[in-house]
């Protein structure tokens, strides 16, 4: 109980300051600094995200859907290449520095090129997420295998450990930090991959319905569905957080010692 | 023959030699050690013996079969005690049983009666960040003990610890060594440590490095406490100050 009061004492400043920006966003929009039809105030948002509740619901699952393909095909190929590169020098030196290159090419640029090529369906928006969270995935368990102690893996060869042992003893619980580090930027990124591919071309998803609010200039609703994509984004994040600490029980027991 | 040959083994790094011709035996039961000076090759000599590297020349025979350069055959504790955080202390014992294919509630159930006569009970579910050193070097014993029982290797097994518990453990290894029979060959630096735990200690020196001279204890193991100050032991070390 003891250990939980420090964590709060610690956010206090940040909740304040976060109610405080609200309250002075109310107010401007109260006295009317800023014509309503352009800034919606705080309370204004809240209702039409209760009105809107419905539809944003049956929308965030969309996308939500196309998100939890996305990622989950993005970390199992990040995981194949991540392995196959890393038991294959040759490969890792050819194909690392193309990762690296393809990374600078912008998720908004491709967009377009995939909906071109695969139409309005479910295909561009999957690809699109693979291609986004397949790096820092692949990225972070390289990097996690590179590091594996050397001394380590002469122990288990000593004991007569193939390359396979070595690799579930060693490489890849030494490179589990990394993965969920890469994991973390990958779910905030699959969220908004899903909204950027439905912007282009969708059937529905709240890509497809903030471009349907911006037709309209609903911006109580563009609000809404802002503040609804960041939660989503917000909660996959912790939601591999949780996944990390469960997997990761020994982190608890270092945290506590550092205390 | 002895249960561990070591035959004219030389090496050499990047055309620098670091080992000449060594030759060693390890007869069954045995304490040895390998006595020398810091980068005199003593750890090289163990990556041969353990086959994690291969000598320019020479043989390691281990039950009269040729073991060069073939790791998976004599338990090796190396420098670090290189327990692995992410495994709870009965989860790092039990890795070589693992490697062997055996099944880990097999394992544990092996593991499980050896915890107290290491010293370690209570400490099955515990990560090896909540070990003390002296604790942590007796996990990486149970587990270089649960690889092999018949020869093993330490390198410098104890001298990341304050004295204290230093020779606590060297009573605590003398008095496993005096129940359960096994050859050990052991790397230190210090002289005492030496004569204390060693039928024979083997002297490392040069560049490249030789054994130079073989000096056997010839005292009963387990010994007495008050063994450090008598007569025998400071001979002893005399003659080996005399010649490091
Ligand atoms: N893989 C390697 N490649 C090149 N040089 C090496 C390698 N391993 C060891 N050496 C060199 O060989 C020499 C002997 O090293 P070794 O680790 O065997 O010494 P040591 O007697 O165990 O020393 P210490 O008592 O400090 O552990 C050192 O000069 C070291 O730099
Ligand atoms: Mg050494």
């Amino acid at each position: 109980m003891t250990k939980k009061l420090p964590s709060i004492t610690n956010k206090l400043p940040a909740l304040i300051a976060g109610a405080g920006f609200v309250l002075l966003w109310q107010l401007v929009c109260s006295l009317g600094l800023v014509p309503a039809y352009m800034l919606p105030s705080p309370a204004d948002v809240l209702r039409a995200f209760w009105f809107e509740r419905v539809l944003l619901w049956e929308n965030a699952l969309i996308t939500l859907k196309e998100a939890f393909i996305g990622l989950g095909l993005g970390v199992l190929l990040g995981l194949v290449f991540a392995t196959v590169m890393d038991s294959v020098p040759v490969l890792r030196r050819a194909i690392y520095p193309i990762l690296v290159l393809t990374q600078t090419v912008p998720t908004v640029a491709i967009a377009p090129l995939l909906v071109l090529w695969f139409g309005y369906g479910l295909t561009p928006k999957i690809i699109l997420i693979v291609i986004t969270t397949f790096f820092p995935v692949t990225v972070g368990l390289l990097d996690g295998f590179a590091a594996a102690d050397p001394d380590a893996v002469n122990l288990l060869r000593s004991m007569g450990a193939g390359k396979w042992q070595i690799f579930r003893y060693i490489k890849f619980p030494g490179a589990l930090s990394q993965f969920f580090s890469g994991l973390r930027i990958a779910a905030a990124y699959c969220v908004v991959g899903a909204v950027i591919s439905e912007w282009l071309g969708g059937f529905g998803g709240l890509g497809v319905y903030m471009t349907r609010v911006k037709k309209a200039f609903a911006f109580d609703k563009m609000f809404a569905v802002i503040f609804l994509i960041s939660a989503v984004s917000l909660g996959l994040m912790a939601l591999v957080d949780l996944a990390r600490r469960l997997c990761m029980p020994w982190q608890r027991v270092h945290e506590n010692k550092e205390q | 023959m002895g249960i561990l040959e070591v035959r004219g083994v030389s090496k050499s790094f990047d055309g620098r030699p670091i080992l000449d011709r060594i030759d060693l035996t390890l007869n069954q039961g045995e304490l040895v050690c390998l006595l020398g000076v810091s980068g005199g090759g003593k750890s090289t000599l163990f990556n041969i013996i353990s086959g994690l590297l291969t000598p320019d020349s020479g043989q390691v025979l281990l039950d009269g079969h040729d073991v060069t350069g073939c790791p998976g055959h004599v338990s090796y504790m190396l420098q670090k005690d290189l327990l692995l955080p992410y495994r709870t202390v009965q989860d790092n014992v039990i890795l070589p049983l693992l490697l062997q294919g055996i099944p880990r509630s097999e394992a544990l159930k092996t593991a499980h009666s050896l915890f107290d006569a290491f010293g370690l009970d209570g400490t099955q579910r515990l990560y090896p960040t909540q070990l003390s050193g002296g604790m942590r070097q007796r996990a990486a014993l149970l587990r270089t003990y649960l690889f092999s029982r018949k020869v093993v290797l330490l390198d410098e097994p104890f001298s990341a610890l304050d004295a204290l518990t230093k020779s606590a453990m060297h009573r605590w290894y003398l008095d496993v060594m005096d129940r359960m029979p096994v050859s050990t060959l052991f790397i230190t630096h210090d002289v005492d440590e030496a004569i204390l735990l060693s039928d024979r200690i083997c002297l490392l020196s040069g560049t490249p490095g030789r054994i130079t001279h073989q000096i056997s204890v010839p005292y009963p193991r387990p010994r007495p406490d008050d063994f450090k100050l008598s007569q025998g032991f400071l001979a002893c070390k005399k003659q080996i100050l005399s010649l490091l």
